[in-house]
């Protein structure tokens, strides 16, 4: 059988990057927008909204990073290194934001200080994902198999922008959740916010793509040449209907459809970065073919995945089911 | 300092402060289950007292575990990329197995586990937890799968340098690793062992009079009395196991120079590796032999079977495997002296009634697995050197060409994080233990349905 197996894997990665995004996406964004809320008791039912998922959203990316490592070791041993410092730093904010939810709850003269390191480290891991998007965008030199670049390259006003832009899109998505996860004034809040938020996040899509074509020919090339012009024209027409969708759902106090048409402005753009990339894993550098390992290990871990994945996605929608609805304002902690 | 011994301390020190935390979580996790099995067949409150106070410690240990464990597989990139090209092919697939059969289900359980007790049946609430536990466990198995690999590789073939599989039956179950898997499994128990019964005997020291501590500091003392033997005995045969595959570091262990029989058992030593020779050595005549061997005359290996003709050293630095290896020995034999002690103890008084010397000294062994583990992970793992795996691929082939500099940088910014979150996770845990001692509630802010939900619902038959 001749079946592509690097495509396939090459899907399956997608999909968990893709997941990771918009899962802990609006988990990271809800802490990216504690500024905004001051009240101890807001923060705690917002912290609250997500504590029961927190952990699931961030194995995406470690699925992500770990997928990467076991179908594309060139990839991940090439990309890691280009972008050394952006990676450790998004680490360490994972770090600070991920041990905070259970350190402001059990410390009260620290408390203070682990609600400033849930929203710091939030909006430094954002930032920091927003870099290593631009950085892959604007491309990573490589040869003979391994990063030839400088340590600096990841920094330039390209991945300035691109990490400010998943800053925003993070915090529109973690209004929205708030908005659908919550009542009474927090809400109304949330649901103020979501409104600039998401149009700030749709003007950054539209200065990233402006800017992404005369990067790379090959983007160039991909988006204004038949047949792939076909999907360029495509994404911001679907993204219009999200947007209009967004702006009359929230208009009518809707709890649940701006926060999907946010996600879907998310996959939305995610699968026009996609379209930007393929058959590249590495755009202009590294093909999917090129950096995926051999057969033996491929197949190997599509018996996992044909086994592990479908468990995964059930167990995980259980989950969303069981701590479905309002998050309850009494409830404290566990 | 360069970036390959820079990179090898920031890797030590990410993977010394990420093991600290699983080694808890893997047999808090069955712990848990076993209150919750208690609870639900007694009806008795303690239980259920004993499993919340024991979850949020459980709580904080896994979030630490989860994110230093992100660290960690990002690290294989950023710092060993030569790790990744020569043999990504075997590590990779048994890391996606990790994260797909276990991380997963750890995760997604626990939320359940934490916070859906009000909001699923108690069935469920303990399946979760079974999950969890069971979810931790895979995890240390494909783990210790990749780590024993790296140390007895087999069921591949190197093309052009790089390591291709041809068999990965003979992949996972690889020499040493059902050695290293028991082992590290009793050392998570030991380590919630002494953790439970250290913390009790602290608040039966500060006056927690509750039947939840009597019963708890009851479990922690008998288990960690029946796991010292087990793991006395396991680590005897990985010993023997790491002297057929590994003999440099069992040597080194030894701190024995030349090959030779009837070698002595050499209880303290201060290794030279310039002279090659150990100083102020005291020792037990032929005892090296008779446990490698199990007989006065048998050959044990000697380091200097590990040099090479030009003067290479094949073996890892003496003084550091010697000195680990006698660290984690000696705090097994205070686990093996205090426990046996508790258990005498216990018949005796009652739980109830302890006098206080044992009860301090159990709570000064709270953290004595952690020592213990670090000890016995560093023997292995500096044991394995120059290899990153072993005969394969050397630790300074795998290094990133990464600026020094930017490697000291990160370096030092990770090892005030870790210090600062370790000393906030120990406070955190005896602050709630001074809570729960007081009968204060142990989350810092009171909501009217928090917490205390839990265990009307919880009844058994509701």
């Amino acid at each position: 059988m001749t079946f592509d197996l690097p495509s396939l894997w090459a899907a399956i990665i997608a999909f968990s990057v893709l997941s990771y995004v918009v899962l802990d996406g609006f988990d990271l964004g809800v802490g990216i927008l504690f500024p905004a809320f001051r009240e101890r008791a807001d923060r705690d039912i917002m912290t609250n909204s997500i504590a029961p998922v927190w952990d699931g959203n961030e194995t995406w990316l470690v699925l992500g990073g770990g997928g990467l490592m076991a179908v594309f070791p060139v990839a991940y041993a090439t990309v890691l290194p280009a972008l050394y410092l952006p990676i450790i730093l998004m680490l360490i904010g994972l770090v600070f934001r991920g041990v905070a939810f259970e350190f402001r709850w059990r410390t009260l003269p620290g408390s203070k200080f682990w609600d400033n390191a849930f929203w710091i480290g939030s909006t430094l891991a954002a930032f920091m994902q927003g870099i290593t998007l631009g950085a892959l965008v604007q491309g990573i030199e490589i040869e003979n198999r391994s990063y030839a670049g400088g340590w600096w390259d990841w920094l330039t006003p390209f991945t300035m922008i691109t990490g400010l832009a998943v800053v925003i899109g993070y915090a529109a998505l973690g209004a929205t959740w708030l908005n659908m996860k919550t009542t009474g004034k927090l809400r109304e809040k949330a649901r103020g916010l979501a409104k600039p938020l998401v149009f700030s996040l749709l003007f950054s899509i539209a200065l990233v793509s402006l800017w992404t074509p005369f990067i790379d020919d090959q983007y160039f090339d991909r988006w204004f040449r038949w047949p792939t012009a076909f999907f360029s024209a495509l994404v911001p027409l679907l993204l219009a209907s999200c947007t209009y969708l967004f702006w009359s759902a929230l208009k009518q106090s809707n709890d649940v459809i701006p926060f999907f048409a946010t996600l879907g402005m998310f996959v939305l753009t995610f699968v026009g970065l996609g379209l930007s990339f393929y058959p590249d894993i590495v755009p202009g550098a590294l093909s999917i073919h090129e950096a995926a390992a051999p057969e033996s290990s491929l197949k190997f871990l599509l018996w996992g995945a044909g086994v592990c994945m479908p468990m995964i996605l059930a167990y995980t929608g259980y989950a969303y089911w069981v701590f479905r609805g309002k998050v309850d304002p009494e409830e404290g902690y566990h | 300092m360069d970036t390959l011994l820079l990179s090898r301390i920031q890797f030590g020190a990410n993977i010394s402060f990420h093991i600290l935390f699983p080694t808890i979580t893997i047999a808090l996790g069955w712990m848990l289950l076993f209150f919750k099995l208690r609870f639900s067949a007694t009806g008795d409150r303690k239980w259920m007292d004993a499993y919340m106070f024991w979850v949020k410690v459980f709580a904080l240990s896994f979030a630490m575990g989860v994110v230093s464990g992100i660290t960690m597989s990002f690290q294989f990139g950023t710092n060993w990329p030569g790790f990744m090209e020569t043999v990504g092919n075997v590590a990779g697939p048994l890391l996606a197995y990790e994260i797909m059969t276990a991380f997963f289900l750890e995760a997604v359980f626990l939320g359940i586990m934490l916070f859906g007790a009000s909001k699923v049946k108690s069935w469920v609430h303990t399946l979760a937890t079974f999950l969890v536990a069971f979810g931790t466990t895979m995890s240390t198995f494909w783990i210790i799968v990749l780590n024993s690999w790296m140390h007895t590789p087999q069921g591949y073939e190197l093309i052009d340098g790089v390591v291709h599989a041809t068999n990965w039956f003979e992949i996972v179950f690889n020499p040493s690793m059902p050695y290293r898997f028991v082992h590290m499994m009793l050392a998570s128990g030991l380590t919630v062992a002494f953790l439970i019964a250290g913390i009790s005997a602290l608040r039966m020291l500060w006056g927690d009079k509750g039947e939840d501590v009597k019963s708890a500091l009851r479990v922690g003392i008998i288990a960690a009395a029946g796991l010292i033997p087990l793991q006395i005995l396991a680590g005897d045969m990985h010993g023997l196991n790491t002297l057929e595959y590994q003999p440099a570091k069992v040597a080194a262990m030894e701190g024995n120079w030349e090959t030779r029989s009837n070698v002595p058992l050499v209880l303290f030593a201060i290794p030279d590796q310039e002279n090659r020779t150990n100083h102020f050595e005291i020792s037990i005549p032929n005892g090296a032999s008779y446990i490698l061997k199990h007989k006065a005359d048998g050959v044990v290996p000697g380091l200097n079977d590990f040099v090479e003709e030009d003067g290479t050293i094949m073996h890892p630095r003496v003084s550091a495997v010697f000195f680990s290896f006698r660290i984690m020995i000696g705090t097994g034999v205070a686990m093996l002296l205090l426990s046996w002690a508790g258990v005498v103890m216990l018949r005796k008084y009652g739980a109830g009634n302890m006098p206080k010397l044992p009860l301090i000294a159990f709570s000064a062994m709270s953290f004595s697995g952690w020592i213990a583990t670090l000890a016995g992970w560093y023997t292995t793992e500096i044991g394995r050197q120059p290899w990153l795996v072993q005969g394969v691929l050397s630790t300074k082939d795998a290094v990133s060409d990464v600026p020094a500099g930017m490697v000291l940088s990160t370096l030092i910014g990770y090892l005030v994080i870790y210090a600062s979150l370790i000393i906030a996770y120990m406070g955190v845990i005896t602050y709630l233990a001074r809570r729960a001692t007081r009968g204060e509630p142990l989350t810092s802010r009171q909501y009217p349905r928090g917490g205390t939900t839990d265990v009307p619902v919880l009844q058994p038959g509701k």
